[in-house]
């Protein structure tokens, strides 16, 4: 779809994060990272998905199928930093923006005024709202991470593809007299990919060939969500199974003859 | 009546004990939204029925609402001081006040719908000059100044207050000045309800509320301009009759009534002809590209008879009737167009607002539903009663309606 309100941006550098959804076994162990590095607070509604903050969820898609046909797949989602990203473009106080190299999109916490129009405007539901205080149980407060700013009640939060994580690559790669722009591979992931026991994310700069994720993004098997919409992510996903590709997107009859 | 030096000459009011039980009910609404209010800003959004998937609610379909239907004020004055409609001057007044009620109860509901209400000046400091809520935030901040401009020579004309030769001064000044800041308000009020509309037409991701549209202005942006200088004129005549009915007095001519259906009527004949073209683009063009078809777009809770009533009975129905003279001329049918022609207005924020948002985009997520809670109920009513506490207060102490005495 073309928007009128659409940007797009071009960056040298492009941090892509490709997760092989037949890898993924649903283990939840990026979930858990994720929060544990990101300093999100416990929730004091856990089993209310819509009223915590995960920054990364696990879908469980299944074929519809029953008996031996069955079949299932898990798919992690976190922000899909979108090279086109509806978000961005809403926010009334430029609180969040796809301006820096590595195209992922930022969101400034001190700035943003809570108005939840970047949650209205995507589509992944990536964005989540910090409908109460942020409470850490007596003790865990000493685990927060020191890179990662908390947030208070009242601002909209999001991955960042771990950006503290992209920073300290970068002030190391300048410290050894390295161009910062241009990372070796495993120089920066964010911690879910770090985590993941079976191999199923890889992340590095989709816009350097030495990158393993330059070459898997153009796979016959690598799609991306929605991508009917022009968003563009920066998170492709791998799956030979047909049923999963072809759940990532909608499709009309008319369009699945077509591109069956 | 203890009060008697402060009404205006030559009109009766209620005796004042009747008065004050009537504002004390009021009052004992607003304390209770106060009380939400309170809880809200004191405990965050978590004690709302807002979540993750529904970060916009009863509260900002309550403020598009209220804008819309407000907008009889803008247009009113545009008509009467622009184009020089003499005879609205006989609801011009009650016009403007129902305008800054909609738009000062808009921005307090903004204050509590906002996560962080203390930064809501960041909209000014930190302006996106690519979003369409900057350009709200602008306008409707803009516009609310605009409409006390217009309130306070009505204030100032109070019996006792334009004793002061000042006020009389000012108040007079102010009227000689009112085609400017009805220039003014127009320009500001244009701008912002059509941005309310490019709001959600500009959202690319959402198959809803996206639109294709004109340089930068999606088709949405037109259509919220014309739908609310469509109800808003009628939504006055609604409020004016309601008045009357409570006081048992005639305040404004039949005539002056008949006159803004006409307007409307026209406006709602132009809205809804462009309303289900551009329904009909949207289900055959906008969203088979975005893989999506028009049933997916609905369900059991959000079904299509919310768009056929909007469209249809709310739509359609009271076009027709108040293009038609000689309904118009039938204070019953007037009225309920104008009642079928207001709701019509509220479902389609509605559902610009909640059903957009109730709809899976991603294939594998499921349908969701909003319910809003009490909080959010009694906050809302706070905004009515603050609104009905202070056209009571008008109508008692300000000369609003210059027809009054002629026609009591």
């Amino acid at each position: 779809m073309s928007g009128l309100m659409q940007i797009h941006h071009h960056f040298k550098v492009k941090w892509t994060m490709v997760i092989d959804i037949d890898k993924c076994t649903g283990c939840g162990a990026c979930v858990v990272a994720c929060e544990a590095e990101n300093n999100i607070a416990p929730s004091p509604l856990p089993f209310n998905r819509l009223r915590s903050i995960h920054w990364l969820i696990i879908y469980k898609l299944t074929n519809g199928k029953e008996g031996a046909a069955y079949d299932e797949a898990y798919l992690p989602r976190p922000c899909m930093q979108c090279g086109n990203p509806s978000c961005a473009s809403v926010c009334p106080v430029v609180a969040t923006t796809k301006d820096e190299e590595g195209g992922i999109v930022s969101q400034i916490y001190p700035r943003c005024i809570g108005c939840r129009y970047c949650m209205a405007a995507c589509p992944y539901h990536a964005r989540v709202f910090n409908w109460f205080d942020p409470v850490w149980p007596q003790g865990m407060d000493k685990m927060i991470t020191p890179y990662v700013s908390v947030r208070p009640r009242g601002v909209v939060e999001k991955c960042t593809f771990c950006h503290h994580r992209y920073q300290k690559a970068k002030e190391e790669a300048r410290a050894k007299g390295k161009d910062p722009l241009k990372l070796e591979e495993g120089a920066y992931i964010p911690a879910c990919v770090e985590i993941c026991p079976t191999g199923a994310l890889v992340f590095g700069d989709a816009m350097n060939p030495k990158h393993q994720v330059s070459s898997l993004i153009k796979s016959k098997y690598a799609f991306r969500l929605l991508e009917k919409l022009g968003t563009e992510p920066q998170v492709y996903y791998l799956s030979r199974r047909r049923w999963v590709r072809e759940m990532a997107d909608n499709h009309i009859k008319k369009q699945k003859k077509q591109e069956g | 009546m203890k009060d008697s030096k402060f009404i205006p000459e030559g009109v009766e009011r209620c005796p004042f004990p009747r008065f004050i039980t009537w504002l004390g009910f009021l009052g004992l609404i607003l304390l209770i939204g106060i009380i939400a209010a309170i809880k809200i800003l004191w405990r965050g959004l978590g004690v709302t029925g807002l979540n993750n998937y529904f970060g916009f609610g009863l509260w900002i379909t309550f403020d598009l609402a209220v804008i819309a239907l407000g907008a009889g004020a803008f247009f009113s004055g545009f008509l009467r001081y622009i184009l020089r409609i003499d005879e609205l001057k006989n609801i011009i007044n009650l016009a403007v006040i129902i305008g800054f009620l909609c738009y000062s109860g808009a921005m307090m509901i903004l204050a509590l719908d906002i996560g962080q209400p203390a930064r809501a000046w960041f909209g000014y400091w930190h302006p996106n000059v690519h979003s369409m809520l900057t350009e709200v935030i602008f306008c409707i901040t803009c516009y609310l100044m605009v409409l006390t401009i217009e309130y306070l020579p009505i204030i100032l004309e109070n019996r006792q207050i334009n004793k002061s030769p000042l006020c009389k001064h000012m108040a007079h000044n102010f009227h000689v000045f009112m085609p400017l800041f009805a220039a003014v308000g127009t320009f500001l009020s244009f701008f912002h309800q059509g941005s309310l509309g490019g709001m959600y037409g500009v959202l690319f991701a959402r198959p809803f509320v996206f639109r294709h549209g004109f340089f930068i202005w999606p088709w949405t942006f037109f259509l919220f301009i014309l739908s609310a200088i469509a109800a808003g004129p009628m939504f006055t005549v609604l409020i004016c009759s309601l008045i009357e009915k409570l006081t048992g007095k005639r305040l404004v001519e039949f005539r002056v009534k008949e006159l803004m259906g006409k307007i409307s009527g026209i406006l709602l004949c132009i809205y809804i002809f462009f309303k289900i073209i551009d329904t009909w683009a949207w289900a055959t063009g906008v969203l088979p590209k975005m893989g999506f078809t028009f049933d997916q777009m609905y369900n059991e809770v959000y079904g299509k008879w919310l768009l056929w009533t909007e469209l249809g009975v709310c739509g359609v129905v009271p076009a027709i009737m108040l293009i038609l003279p000689g309904v118009r001329k039938r204070s019953f049918l007037l009225h309920l167009a104008g009642i079928l022609a207001c709701v019509g207005i509220v479902i389609n924020r509605f559902v610009f607002t909640v059903q957009s948002l109730a709809i899976p985009v991603m294939p594998f997520d499921k349908w969701h539903v909003y319910i809003p809670n009490w909080t959010e109920w009694a906050t809302s009513i706070m905004v009515l009663a603050y609104g009905a506490i202070v056209i009571s207060l008008s109508y008692r102490y300000l000369p609003v309606f210059p027809q009054e005495r002629q026609l009591n």
